[in-house]
């Protein structure tokens, strides 16, 4: 009989960190050959286009970096807050409060110069970010409620808000569609590149990669949150006041999540839409961990779903592969990674008795 | 409007109701909690339900059985669990990113599956899913009997695995052994028995009872596939699971509870309030937190929930 057993090892080099990633991305695209021969599309052809649709023109490039800006967002928040094993899966919610708060912002106040209302704009997606994710942290620290549950179920709470106020409020007078108003000119994000929607959100989302290194690296908060991912315990014996840390941790999370909201209606719909965000947060989670919590390795991992997100579309459209196929990459991304990991603490001993 | 209320077809279409949107609770929830009481946590709950509800739509349409839909849907259900196990379990991977490696996963591969056999009708297809039962004599009681007696099969089913689980868990060898892993596993592991394979097994149940939850929405109550279909249920489960404190009955009483919530907001949309139906339907989410609050601070979480169990790594 054959026995399998799993045995820590030493710590890995820092080069088999960065390779351990880029071979999980390998098999993943190994892997996907099977749901794209399944659908009956030709391989070659199937990743030709796939890889096609996101580099192959410089419109195509621009549309990949277009939809990395609220990856990367997304992928820095669930990051941030896993690290100190807050367990935000609630981006997806922080993401559309941010969204709604931009909204609000930009069609109230019109004759405001861009100059102040671009930053006000971003201060206020930030914040609503941060408080619906402070909800769960205060709930966590002071009641012990799970986080896992309160920021999930927080997301349903914050789109049928969303759709509240989109069939109420917010709704665009005259309209029966859930469609806001049209924020005024001076929230939008002005856009970088002529012939092209690479606006403003795309290098802001880079400074947050940044920033968030910094945070990580430099400061009292960035060990903090490390150490209370650790091992809040002993974090807390330490002298940490934990509490605070982890409601600092869901802010600055949240914040991040709800700049991405922020983008994707200053950015790109200058409306408020009840389908604004195809599952970004969610996404977030497969890219903070396929770049190992690492705000480095959250901007690259979010580049390569951002390629397979906008890629899977052309794709789709000349291999008839449904479109899907991008949630299922991510997903077997996230399986693979988590495997791959577990490479890296563990030796897999196969011994025969 | 407010005088409707109190009329008795409201309260027997409330209680009916209630009963009918508790079914995928009560299978999801009892599924969990056989999971969580070996000491696993299952987040793949959200996916596996959306797979289940996906494969056991198709299995109906192209078997034109409805029973066998749902047995499709049990087994969608095991075989995810056993991904989960494999993960988990075997290679004692983090609980919780496991289970949304699930639900991602799965998520993703319900809309690919369902694309790839029916392409974007306008019309999304549909089937003629179970009739409701109505049992003789009792479903001629006035109140209780339309509401109560006049329900599905599959409801009906779930109420008898209430009992039936508390049994399984509390009354019989196996659940012992599926508690004792939960709680101890290095005593259970003294004592002969397999923790790895009681977890997988565990596991494995949990998702067929999953499976068919999903497989409610689609074949039972419901007549089609949408993406949204489950639409958080799972993660309600995960809730009711904390709130009845690992205990069939009482998780079957949350279950109750989020029933009532989404069937009375069904109910109160019906009355034609002048508010943006939205509010309704955040009604059952929010009060689910709420409950939750209440009751967080004296949960006993099953003591190796998280842990995955490694014989050479004891205290560790």
């Amino acid at each position: 009989m054959i026995r399998i057993r799993i045995i820590r090892r030493a710590p890995l080099p820092n080069w088999a960190r960065i390779a351990i990633p880029v071979i999980a991305i390998i098999v993943t695209l190994i892997l996907a050959a099977i749901p794209i021969l399944i659908a009956g599309g030709n391989l070659w052809k199937s990743y030709y286009y796939l890889f096609y649709g996101a580099l192959g023109t410089r419109f195509n490039i621009l549309e990949t970096f277009v939809k990395s800006s609220p990856l990367i967002f997304t992928g820095l928040a669930v990051a941030f807050a896993f690290r100190a094993k807050f367990w935000n899966i609630g981006a997806e919610g922080q993401l559309l409060a941010g969204a709604i708060a931009a909204t609000w912002i930009g069609i109230s106040f019109p004759g405001v110069p861009a100059f102040i209302l671009l930053p006000v704009v971003l201060t206020g997606g930030f914040i609503a970010g941060g408080a619906w994710a402070a909800v769960p942290a205060l709930l966590k620290t002071k009641l012990k409620v799970d986080d896992v549950v309160t920021t999930l179920l927080l997301n349903y709470v914050m789109m049928h808000i969303m759709g509240a106020l989109l069939f109420g409020p917010l709704q665009q007078p005259g309209s029966s569609w859930p469609r806001s108003p049209e924020i005024v000119a001076a929230a939008k994000y002005p856009i970088l590149l002529a012939r092209s929607r690479f606006h403003m959100g795309i290098p802001l989302a880079f400074i947050a990669v940044f920033i968030l290194w910094f945070i990580n690296k430099r400061t009292v908060l960035g060990y903090q949150t490390k150490a209370v991912g650790v091992n809040i315990r002993a974090a807390d014996f330490g002298g940490i006041n934990t509490t605070a840390v982890i409601l600092k941790t869901a802010l600055i999370s949240g914040g991040l999540a709800g700049l991405a909201g922020v983008g994707e209606v200053c950015g790109i719909q200058y409306h408020l839409l009840m389908d604004l965000s195809p599952g970004y947060g969610y996404s977030g989670i497969v890219i903070a961990m396929l770049g190992n919590l690492h705000p480095v390795g959250v901007m690259f991992s979010a580049f390569f779903f951002s390629v397979i997100i906008v890629g899977a579309q052309t794709m789709s459209r000349i291999t008839g592969v449904p479109v899907y196929i991008s949630e299922v990459i991510q997903g077997m991304a996230l399986i693979i990674m988590l495997i791959a990991i577990l490479f890296t603490e563990y030796k897999i001993k196969v011994a025969k008795r | 409007m407010i005088r409707d209320i109190f009329q008795i077809t409201f309260i027997t279409g409330l209680i009916g109701a209630t009963l009918r949107m508790a079914t995928p609770i009560i299978f999801a929830t009892l599924g969990e909690i056989i999971t969580e009481r070996a000491g696993v946590l299952n987040l793949g709950i959200e996916g596996i339900m959306l797979m289940g509800a996906m494969t056991g739509f198709i299995a109906t349409i192209t078997s034109g059985s409805l029973w066998f839909g749902i047995l499709m849907a049990a087994g969608i259900g095991m075989i995810l669990a056993l991904l989960m196990a494999f993960l988990s379990v075997y290679l004692g991977l983090s609980q919780h990113v496991s289970g949304l490696g699930i639900t991602l996963f799965s998520t993703g591969l319900a809309m690919f599956v369902y694309r790839l056999h029916f392409g974007s009708p306008t019309v999304p297809p549909t089937i003629k899913p179970f009739d409701p039962v109505a049992i003789p004599l009792l479903s001629k009681i006035p109140v209780i009997g339309p509401s109560f007696f006049n329900q599905y099969s599959l409801t009906y089913i779930s109420w008898i695995l209430i009992p039936l689980m508390a049994l399984l868990l509390y009354k019989t060898n196996i659940g012992l052994k599926i508690r004792t892993v939960g709680e101890n596993p290095f005593a259970a592991d003294t004592v002969g028995v397999n923790v790895n394979l009681t977890r997988t097994l565990s596991l494995v149940a949990g998702g067929a009872l999953m499976g068919v939850g999903g497989a409610f929405l689609t074949i039972v109550n419901g007549n089609m596939f949408l993406i949204d279909v489950v639409g958080g249920r799972g993660w309600v489960s995960i809730a009711m699971v904390i709130f009845g404190n690992w205990d069939p009955l009482k998780g079957a009483l949350g279950a109750l509870l989020f029933g009532f919530l989404d069937g009375l907001q069904l109910r109160l949309q019906g009355l034609g309030f002048n508010v943006p139906f939205h509010l309704f339907l955040l009604i059952p989410y929010l009060l689910t937190i709420i409950a939750l609050i209440g009751v967080s601070r004296h949960a006993t979480y099953p003591s190796a929930l998280l842990k995955p169990y490694r014989r050479e790594e004891k205290g560790g």
